[in-house]
């Protein structure tokens, strides 16, 4: 059922009348769902009703992907009833899923990177010429119009490897909207986007509603909640905990929903003594990509990073990090020159650095979260004869993974299968093993649940009063805002302005990162 | 910074009822026994004896497949780091002509370096060494410091290595090696040495920096360098190590058939992969046990003298042996895949 056949135009696939809107798209009861040591689904229901957007909340690990996957046909469930369209319907894969009109953006980004974006999109679908060949004109044509239709503006024919996260992510956006399904499901399809695209993506999403299509949207962000959400549900550690409209509830419902307990502190920021120049940057470059970075961090200060896609944020940060070595500048680490030309050495000058995507530069997929939290601190006191001591190391990562409440059943566990949130908690924690001096975090909270969050901005802020020098990229605006000392804002590759915390507002902020 | 002091903020969930997994291993195992299993019970239908209840022909199958497991040790370490080898076979024949070449008696009119005979034994076996790291070397080097694939780069090799082991004595087999030397391949002490290797092996790249860092770089390369991984110097190092891996491979091979000759180790690069895929490794790096690969290596070892046993033609041997490989790959696809769902 791909309603969306190449050769019909997309405008007028996409605006077919509206489903009556109290109609039930998505029912599914009794949902139980279990993987060797965790029940991550039990007794789940949920229903999806046409023309509306239900957000799903619930802390990192309570089930919520797991849920949108068996919806999306990838796991089959052990247990539960499962009706689209009223109709009862055992789905065998994601391709039988969207047969049947649903579509979902994964929490992952699932793309080909040395392929084109309309090859992308059209992938499985490609339109023919009359030889049975690819007609490339066509897909790039193809693209050009949905790509007008939801303002994307990015060329069909460049390969996703040279994206950004966030123009990736808009890839997704447009590749699930392409199927015109009648179901939407996107798993947390902001936590790579900057203000924005958010704005960008809700006027897609708005748009789909008027069309009498159902979108789940799962998020960790509470205004997005409010802004977007007709409907949310809720769950905790695999249990349905309750759905309600979203005009009857208050912020602090939802998070009294979600954890079970009060979160009081939303950004605990503690001012503390701050100390030398850490670090020293002037007129860093990295030709075709930033220009001219000059700024300085001291110890114990906090140096937020705003900006949009394109401006060149996380490329600064990988040049500090040695990831792509600059082409002109210099750093300075404690006054003394350095070249920094492989993340190894950054780490001899005792730097950190969290990326921002952590499938494609974090995760070793296919290790254990205790193997993916040691790798960086395999080494000085943690060998003996050559051998690692594995047991100090575990108790190291035991001790870590409790302080940032990584969710699951040991460490020998594959980090593949935890969720999301708890993969980027592993992360966290290998780089704070490392004992940074300076810590560069490239959206450290991404997919991280409320109360998760707020420990972790303390964890940070308790850093900071150490004297670790910190800086902090991040698209939340009020994260920024909440934790930063100074805030550098940039534009198109180059700083526009850097504003004191006292000084900094939301419109101050956008202003400058508008350029 | 003492994360430790941090108070805990809640102790992660120990949800109980651990489903209970067999270990990798395990599972090859039981197909290791299997394997057997259906050649006693053929032995029995066809040839009226038992297949494993022979002390003799176990000592053979093993020894047989002793040098194919050297190789594997080393092959198993690149293919779990990401990479492939398929210069292995040709590094065992150079290897095998450059120390057979100085392991020469001077009882012997004709040696290659009339000068060089006699020598003490130590002087073959370090120059088959140093051949096959010096081949290993060039790959790593090769490999990581330009873009050529593994395969293209591996390849050249195998068929360079190959040349110039057929070029060191124009295509003449070198003979009359010093007992000392043939004493390195003699009875079991092939096997003693996989064994050991694999052993050694085993325990590095289970307990040492140098074996995470292989899983590491398998697992996702970009991420390992971000965690400040030397990535080029560690492909380096790899690539070495199974380099001077097929050079004792060369030296046992040539000290156990009392010369060297240039058509030595053809096609051990297949057989070494094949043991390593067998015995778990995912060709998709990351993934992968030493004690896979001697389970590995003694099915192939099994399959063999299994056929031999019932007097198979060696041409069925072959087929049967591309199409368990075949099998062995499509098995690993399939556990990747039914790990996600
Ligand atoms: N393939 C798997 N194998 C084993 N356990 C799994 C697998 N997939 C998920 N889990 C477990 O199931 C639970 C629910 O995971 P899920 O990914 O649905 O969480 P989530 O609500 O999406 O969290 P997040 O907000 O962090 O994305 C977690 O405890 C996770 O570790
Ligand atoms: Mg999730």
């Amino acid at each position: 059922m791909l309603s969306l056949a190449p050769e019909k135009p997309l405008t007028t696939a996409l605006s077919q009348p509206p489903v009556a809107a109290q109609q039930l798209l998505i029912d599914v009861q009794g949902v139980r769902k279990a993987f060797p040591g965790v029940v991550a689904l039990d007794d789940v229901s949920f229903r999806l009703r046409a023309g509306s957007v239900h957000a799903l909340m619930g802390e990192n690990g309570a089930g919520k992907s797991t849920l949108m996957k068996i919806l999306a046909g990838v796991y089959t469930p052990d247990q539960g009833v499962y009706r689209l369209h009223g109709r009862e319907i055992a789905l065998t894969s994601p391709l039988d899923a969207l047969e049947n009109g649903i579509a979902m953006i994964h929490q992952e980004l699932n793309l080909m990177p040395f392929m084109s974006i309309a090859e992308n999109i059209w992938i499985r679908r490609e339109p023919l010429n009359r030889f049975g060949l690819i007609d490339h004109a066509r897909m790039y044509q193809m693209t050009r119009e949905l790509f007008a239709q939801l303002s994307i503006e990015l060329d069909p024919q460049a390969k996703v490897a040279s994206l950004s996260i966030s123009s990736r992510q808009m890839v997704e956006i447009a590749r699930a909207v392409s199927y015109n399904s009648d179901v939407l499901i996107m798993d947390e399809p902001t936590s790579a986007l900057t203000e924005h695209e958010v704005a960008h993506l809700f006027r897609i999403v708005r748009m789909l509603r008027e069309q009498g299509k159902g979108i789940i949207y799962i998020t960790h962000k509470m205004n997005e909640l409010f802004e977007i959400a007709d409907e949310v549900s809720v769950f905790r550690d695999g249990h349905f905990i309750g759905c309600k409209q979203v005009e009857q509830l208050s912020h602090d419902e939802v998070i009294r929903m979600m954890v079970g307990r009060e979160i009081t502190e939303m950004f605990p920021k503690t001012i503390v003594p701050i100390g030398e120049v850490a670090l020293e940057v002037s007129h860093l470059t990295l030709d075709g990509v930033f220009h001219d970075v000059s700024f300085s961090l001291r110890q114990g200060e906090i140096l937020g990073v705003a900006g949009l896609i394109g401006s060149g944020r996380s490329n600064v940060a990988e040049t500090l990090f040695g990831v792509s070595p600059a082409s002109s500048g210099q750093i300075r680490i404690n006054g003394q020159p350095v070249t920094i030309d492989s993340p190894r050495t950054a780490m001899q000058h005792g730097m950190a650095f969290l990326t921002e995507d952590r499938k494609d530069t974090g995760c070793f997929l296919s290790l254990s979260i205790q193997e993916n939290m040691q790798i960086s601190v395999l080494g000085g006191d943690n060998l003996q004869a050559g051998f690692v001591r594995q047991q100090a190391l575990d108790a190291m990562c035991e001790a870590m993974s409790g302080t940032l409440r990584v969710k699951t059943p040991n460490l020998d566990e594959r980090i593949e299968n935890l969720s999301g949130g708890n993969q980027q908690k592993v992360l966290i924690g290998r780089w704070l093993l490392t004992n940074p001096k300076i810590l560069i975090l490239d959206e450290p909270t991404r997919g991280i649940d409320v109360g998760a969050k707020a420990e972790i901005h303390k964890l940070i802020c308790k850093l900071a009063g150490q004297g670790v020098a910190v800086i902090m990229i991040s698209s939340e605006l009020p994260e920024v805002l909440g934790m930063s000392d100074r805030i550098m804002v940039m534009h198109e590759g180059r700083v526009t302005g850097i504003v004191d915390r006292a000084d900094a507002t939301q419109v101050s902020i956008m202003t400058l990162a508008a350029g | 910074m003492a994360i430790s002091n941090t108070q805990a903020l809640g102790k992660s969930p120990k949800p109980g009822a651990f489903r209970f997994k067999l270990p990798a291993e395990a599972r090859i195992f039981m197909v290791l026994l299997g394997v057997a299993l259906i050649f006693e019970l053929l032995g029995w239908i066809f040839v009226g004896q038992s297949f494993i209840a022979n002390k003799e022909r176990l000592i053979v199958m093993i020894l047989q497949v002793s040098v194919i497991g050297i190789i594997a040790v080393g092959v198993t370490q690149i293919i779990i780091m990401g990479g492939i080898d398929l210069s292995s076979g040709s590094v065992v024949a150079l290897t095998a002509m450059v120390s057979a070449s100085l392991a020469q008696t001077s009882d012997f009119a004709r040696a290659v370096f009339p000068t060089l005979t006699d020598l003490p034994v130590i002087a073959p076996l370090a120059a088959g060494l140093l051949v096959g790291l010096v081949c290993g070397l060039i790959n790593g080097t090769v490999i990581a410091k330009t873009a050529i694939p593994p395969f293209i780069a591996t390849l050249g090799v195998m068929v360079t290595a190959r040349g110039m082991a057929k070029w060191y004595t124009q295509g003449e087999p070198i003979s009359m090696l010093s007992d000392n030397y043939a004493a390195i391949g003699a009875g079991i002490n092939p096997v003693i040495i996989f064994l050991v290797t694999a052993l050694v092996f085993h325990i590095i790249l289970s307990y040492t920096r140098y074996g995470k860092y292989t899983y590491a770089i398998g697992a996702n390369r970009a991420a390992a360098r971000v965690a400040g991984i030397n990535v080029n110097r560690h492909l380096i190092l790899v690539y070495t190590v199974a380099g001077l891996l097929s050079g004792l491979a060369g030296v046992v091979t040539s000290a156990r058939a009392v010369s060297g000759q240039a058509g030595m180790g053809m096609m051990y690069e297949l057989d070494a992969i094949a043991a390593a895929v067998i015995g778990g490794t995912s060709l998709n790096g990351g993934l992968g046990k030493i004690t896979g690969t001697v389970i590995g290596t003694l099915i192939l070892g099994t399959m063999t003298s299994g056929f031999t046993f019932l007097r198979i033609d060696a041409y069925y041997q072959e087929i049967v042996k591309g199409i368990i490989i075949v099998v062995a790959v499509v098995a690993d696809q399939y556990r990747q895949r039914n790990r996600r769902s």
